[in-house]
């Protein structure tokens, strides 16, 4: 080591040894990964240091969504690290998963050495090319000389603005080269400014068409999530009295609790959060999308609404649907500006007729289901949980019905608690988010809500919770069918189950016992309870396996392009 | 909504990948681009790219939006009063007539480029209407090839 002349230190190093340094620099204490030989130089320098923690997982898709659901529980940027080749296109749908949902993420891939570049050498694959639409930036490190300030950018990029993943691709010459190191302290980038403040006037503005709706709808997305804003969005509602919708992303926010929460809103939505939706006068959107799940039929969608639309991504607004009060800024920066401005205005009264007739509508058509004794319903297995562990846990979830099931019935009071693909809808997403999850936040149980579908995409990950002590549970609602696509059959391919019967399936015990697990069988109530509770207890990495009732469909629903006040609300499955 | 042409105006670093990324987000989200140009601003590390697209109102938006979000991206105008133009070199066989084939370049801001022991090259240099005139009115004299240069903008 030497020293430079303003005292900072200057260390001679591999590349391999400056990407350890910058993990560690930004903080980061486990991350997760596959090695193979692009990237070797770099796994032989983490061998040699102990500041952070590598968890190998058995798939590098499942090692890019558990730094994924590290990210999401913790809030901070997750770290994944993969091979060239191969190891990298396995990433993609894990890239993806978080580009989608704006997770920040720094994806690090090796690449073949940089004379080899473009001869089509082994295991190479152009990563910055494939990688370019599903990332928000990526990097081909091209000297040892830019490897530090790409990877503090792209660590920068990661978690500033709207957050999203950056893959740094860098080539095995680069990892094995020995250089200086300065982990620089600030980034240069004048082309990346994000706007966190919000335009002041239409700030004011915006306030201004609160004071005068009479219907006003508080539609909250994942953004507020992302910003930390959800003390200031309970402020912004319990000041105003306005009811409250949530997204799929957004479960948690406002609180399970809350009396002004009317529930998620969307296809899945409840009957009085949809309706509420089509016949607001002002929408107050923070941080959602208008995404095709959420509005139905656009032309139909709040018809009678003007629309202020808070956004930290310009190009999300007026995206879809026309804004009359457009304001690009961060939620939790723009909603500390707005409070002020409204309460010494607002009239809590003035909302009052609009509410009585929302909880009209949620008498009219509460979200419920039938229950039943002799076989478990889905949804009481959910509520259950949710009696069971409510706030202690963390809730992740793959992609299906049984996802739906845990946005509408399990009792989210905090956000950061529910982790789902919500964009992409990954299925395999559940479990190795689990794994991050708890990697983040160890002393909450960890619970993966998933279907006999889903779960079997990434079910390799038993090896890896069971070889780092990563104790998280699978609650598998197994109804023996691929059952979303099942419901679409049944209501829209008039009952023809095209290679959606999952009937054939692996003993779940055995397998969860296989790689040193432990797994249960539950066909009753009281299975279930006895289960959970034990499973709790345990340090092992479970299965759960519950059999649900077959043909149970997720409701309300709207079907796909139709009008979001149309729904069916009632089985006839059931009936 | 109407379709409506656009000339946008782009300022980007100048690194590696820049241009891909430019017209890969045209191609994912399904923009037309009519012509693009790019060229490197003189003394800077920065290029401009001129892309001439066509689409309605909210998309017009969406791309200067999303465009705008690519990090290496320093500047987005997109403006009704652009001054454009567009150059095209034009290849004619020798036989036809060499001052009929000067007046014509010369009435599009051009002239002879270029004169060979085959072929006579016309240049010219004019706004995008004017250079759909002088292609019609070139035809009659048999022009072997045609390269055009895309449009160039800068902002009133």
């Amino acid at each position: 080591m030497f020293f430079l002349r303003n005292g900072a230190s200057v260390m001679k190093m591999s590349g391999g040894q400056m990407i350890c340094e910058a993990i560690s620099a930004e903080g980061v204490k486990t991350i997760f990964g596959y090695p193979g030989g692009a990237i070797m130089n770099v796994y032989d320098e983490m061998y040699k240091q102990d500041k952070f923690e590598h968890i190998l997982t058995r798939h590098e898709q499942a090692a890019v969504h558990a730094a994924d659901g590290y990210a999401r529980a913790s809030g901070k940027v997750g770290v994944a690290m993969v091979t060239s080749g191969p190891g990298f296109t396995n990433a993609v749908t894990g890239i993806a998963t978080a580009y989608t949902d704006s997770i920040p993420l720094v994806v690090i891939s090796g690449q073949v050495p940089l004379a080899l570049i473009g001869t089509d050498g082994f295991q190479e694959i152009d990563a910055v090319g494939i990688s370019r639409s599903c990332t928000k930036h990526n990097f081909l490190v091209r000297s040892l000389e830019e490897l530090p300030r790409v990877l503090k950018e792209a660590f920068y990029i990661a978690r500033s603005g709207r957050p999203g993943p950056v893959l740094v691709d860098v080539p095995k010459d680069i990892t094995g080269e020995i250089g200086e190191f300065v982990y620089p302290k600030e980034v240069h980038l004048p082309t990346y400014k994000p706007n966190y403040k919000g335009n002041d006037r239409q700030i004011k503005k915006a306030v201004q068409a609160i004071l005068e709706a009479k219907k006003p709808l508080l539609y909250i997305g994942g953004g507020a999530v992302l910003s930390g804003a959800t003390d200031i969005i309970r402020e912004l509602a319990s000041v105003t009295q306005m009811p409250v919708v949530e997204t799929l992303m957004a479960r948690g926010v406002m609180g399970a609790k809350n009396p002004l929460l009317l529930g998620m809103l969307g296809m899945h939505g409840n009957y009085s959060s949809n309706m509420a939706m089509s016949e607001t006068d002002l929408i107050i959107s923070l941080g959602a999308r208008f995404d095709d799940r959420v509005t139905g039929k656009l032309s139909e969608f709040a018809k009678y609404a003007d629309i202020i639309h808070v956004d930290i991504d310009p190009a999300n607004i007026a995206k879809l649907v026309d804004v009359d009060y457009p304001i690009v800024g961060d939620i939790k920066t723009v909603v500390e500006k707005m409070i002020p401005l409204l309460k010494d205005d607002v009239k809590t009264e003035r909302y009052k007729v609009w509410r009585d007739i929302l909880a009209r509508y949620d008498e009219l058509h509460p979200l419920l289901y039938n229950d039943n004794d002799e076989v478990i319903k889905p949804q009481w297995a959910i509520e259950r949980l949710g009696e069971l562990v409510g706030e202690q846990a963390i809730i992740t979830s793959d992609v299906g019905q049984h996802q739906m099931w845990a946005a509408q019935f399990y009792p989210f009071d905090r956000p950061n608690q529910w982790i789902n693909s919500g964009g992409l809808g990954t299925m395999g997403f559940g479990f190795p988010a689990a794994l991050g999850a708890k990697k983040a936040i160890p002393e909450k149980t960890v619970i993966n809500i998933t279907g006999d579908g889903s779960i079997l995409m990434n079910v390799q990950e038993l090896v890896t919770a069971s070889e780092n002590n990563i104790p998280v549970i699978n609650v598998v609602l197994n109804n023996h069918f691929l059952g979303m696509v099942r419901q679409w059959q049944t209501f829209f391919y008039e009952k023809r189950y095209s290679e959606t019967d999952l009937s054939y399936q692996p003993n779940w015990k055995m397998l969860a016992e296989a790689c040193a697990g432990i797994g249960y069988d539950v066909t009753s109530k009281e299975e279930f309870d006895a289960a959970i509770k034990d499973a709790i207890k345990q340090d092992k990495v479970a299965f759960v396996n519950v059999i649900v009732a077959r043909l149970e469909n997720v409701l309300p629903m709207v079907p796909s392009g139709g009008a979001l006040y149309n729904m069916l609300l009632e089985s006839k499955e059931e009936k | 909504m109407e379709a409506i042409r656009r000339v946008i105006s782009v300022v980007v670093l100048n690194e590696a990948q820049v241009l891909a990324r430019v017209s890969g987000l045209f191609a994912a989200r399904g923009y037309n681009i009519e012509s693009l140009t790019v060229a490197p601003i003189p003394d800077t590390d920065m290029s401009h790219i001129t892309i001439a697209t066509k689409g309605n109102k909210r998309v017009i938006e969406q791309i200067t939006k999303q465009l705008h979000k690519l990090i290496p991206i320093f500047k987005v105008t997109e403006h009704e009063e652009m001054v454009e133009k567009e150059m095209v070199l034009i290849k004619f066989p020798i036989e036809e007539s060499l001052s009929d084939i000067q007046a014509l370049c010369q009435a599009y801001n051009g002239g002879i480029a270029n004169v060979g022991e085959k072929m006579v090259i016309g240049m010219v240099a004019d706004e995008p209407v004017r250079i759909k005139h002088f292609m019609e009115a070139a035809r009659r004299y048999h022009p072997i090839e045609i390269v055009r240069g895309g449009v160039v903008a800068i902002e009133r």
